[in-house]
């Protein structure tokens, strides 16, 4: 079969990318777009260092045709992280030691990104089901843990302020 | 049926380094027209914060800020030789090197320091935040990246330095064993809590508790990353990560990542740990090896809280779920038999 024309919505912009048939999403992003955030871990959906937004859900992005996401919206760690500075959730990472050689930390922080957009107070039960389809291989995930938790906290706190 | 809980405890030693030694590390540093040092290291940080402790090692030592330190690590091909990174060596061989290195490079940066000062050297001093100082004549004092740029450009010179460290290999007497394996030794010891199902063999671990003696720590927040995270790794070799899970035919090994068993955040238990210092003779600022050691300890720390709540003594690993199924009917065979010998005993009498 001939390459096919899809479009779709990347972190606010939209995109045209030239395909063969049942291309993943994640060889578009990482190898024709350079979004290198994007990891290529496993590439059966067992590691979850792919994972992207796809209409604010977490999916990974190894086991998605692009066909599939034709005139969606995309976002990657790249849209999450703002021109300056660090995103909450960043920040937050950051300040928790909550990853080590960093290649999962696209996809959890992506995976946070998300739960915390539909759950702003989880639970630490919450927070650790959200995290059922992401390896890593360092931490031991607790810092990443008290990291979401972090995350929370401080935009609690920032809401409490007046003003 | 039930789900019995035990508690087991191990200890380790841990030595830094190669066994035996004969490992160089070798460290080089120049400082830039910037005023800037780039420390070239053919160590590799493996994300567990070489790159961060060696910078922070290189400032102090060097007497300047972190943040005009560039760490390099780029290439194994160009960079100074290292036998590299393993037996949780690094930061103690490393920055062994590295000391040395910064020390001749200061005195290089103290050559010109002496001639753009007017000063004796005696009475030069670094500030740590980038400056050279006249002792006693608070407004006489020049910026490193000044004396970095004369150095350059007015005197034609380099600032540099180059350091080495290993730990001679040591002989083994055949007569009777006698050697020196290690530099210096890190110590720790690990509770663990466990609770098996003995219906369906599964453990989970409830706690693992550490104290920890690893020397001066450079970095106490990356010192405990390494042990949280250890606490994950060796409870994932205890309990779940083989190549070859399913005896006898290899055609049911798992062929890729979805098929190797590790444990997720769900499985995590309680982590705790405390961290004790006591400083080495030999290591940079006195430390010692805080890596591998971390996912030793946790391992016997679970098979013995397996062997309180069940009476097995399980000597394979992981602790499988089969393991630990045959284990419970062998050991309800035994007692079986056990008892019907008794009886018959009992009813020859």
């Amino acid at each position: 079969m001939g390459s096919k024309i899809i479009t779709f919505v990347l972190g606010g912009r939209e995109v045209e990318v030239m395909v063969k048939p049942m291309t993943t999403l994640q060889a578009v992003l990482r190898y024709q777009l350079g979004y290198t955030a994007v990891k290529e871990g496993c590439r059966q959906g067992g590691c979850g260092s792919c994972t992207v937004l796809v209409e604010g859900e977490p999916m990974m992005s190894c086991l998605l045709p692009v066909e599939d996401v034709a005139g969606m919206h995309v976002t990657t760690l790249e849209a999450i992280t703002p021109a300056d500075g660090l995103d909450r959730v960043q920040q937050a990472f950051l300040e928790h030691g909550a990853f080590q050689c960093g290649y999962c930390t696209p996809g959890m922080i992506v995976v946070s990104k998300a739960l915390l957009g539909h759950n702003p107070r989880p639970t630490r039960q919450e927070i650790v089901d959200a995290f059922a389809g992401n390896i890593c291989r360092c931490t031991g995930y607790e810092p990443i843990i008290a990291a979401v938790e972090g995350a929370a906290r401080a935009s609690a706190s920032k809401a409490a302020q007046p003003g | 049926m039930a789900k019995l809980r035990g508690t087991g405890m191990s200890a380790v030693n841990y030595p830094t380094g190669m066994n035996l030694g004969g490992d160089p590390s070798q460290a080089l540093i120049h400082a830039t027209t910037s005023g800037s040092f780039v420390v070239s290291l053919s160590a590799t940080d493996l994300g567990q914060g070489l790159r961060t402790v060696i910078g922070q090692i290189a400032a102090e030592a060097l007497g300047v800020r972190m943040e005009d330190v560039v760490i390099d690590t780029a290439d194994t091909d160009t960079g100074p030789h290292d036998m590299g990174t393993f037996a949780s060596r690094a930061t103690h061989r490393v920055g062994n090197a590295v000391m040395a290195a910064a020390q001749e490079a200061r005195e290089a940066l103290l050559d010109v320091a002496e001639d753009e000062l007017e000063a004796a050297r005696s009475d030069l001093e670094f500030d740590g935040q980038g400056n050279i100082l006249v002792r006693g004549a608070p407004d006489r004092s020049l910026k490193v990246a000044d004396i970095a740029a004369a150095a350059q450009f007015k005197y034609g010179k380099t600032i540099a330095g180059r350091g080495v460290y290993m730990k001679p290999r040591s002989p083994v007497d055949p007569e009777t064993g006698a050697m020196d394996p290690d530099s210096t030794e890190a110590h720790a010891c690990t509770v663990a809590e466990v609770e098996v199902d003995t219906e369906t063999g599964e453990v989970t671990v409830l706690s693992i508790r550490s104290a920890y003696e690893v020397g001066r720590q450079i970095n106490p927040a990356l010192v405990k990353g390494q042990i949280v995270g250890g606490a994950w790794m060796g409870m994932s070799h205890a309990l779940y990560e083989t190549t070859a899970p399913y005896y006898p035919d290899p055609d049911h090994n798992p062929k890729d990542f979805s098929e190797y068993l590790m444990p997720g955040a769900y499985e995590m238990p309680e982590i705790d740990c405390v961290v004790l210092e006591y400083p080495s003779s030999n290591g940079p600022y006195g430390v010692k090896g805080v890596g591998e050691m971390t996912a030793n300890a946790p391992i016997p720390a679970i098979v013995n809280a397996i062997y309180h709540a069940t009476g097995l003594r399980i000597d394979e690993l992981p602790v499988t779920p089969e393991l630990i199924l045959r284990g419970l009917d062998a050991k309800e065979r035994a007692a079986s038999v056990a008892s019907a010998a008794d009886t018959t005993a009992t009813t020859g009498s």
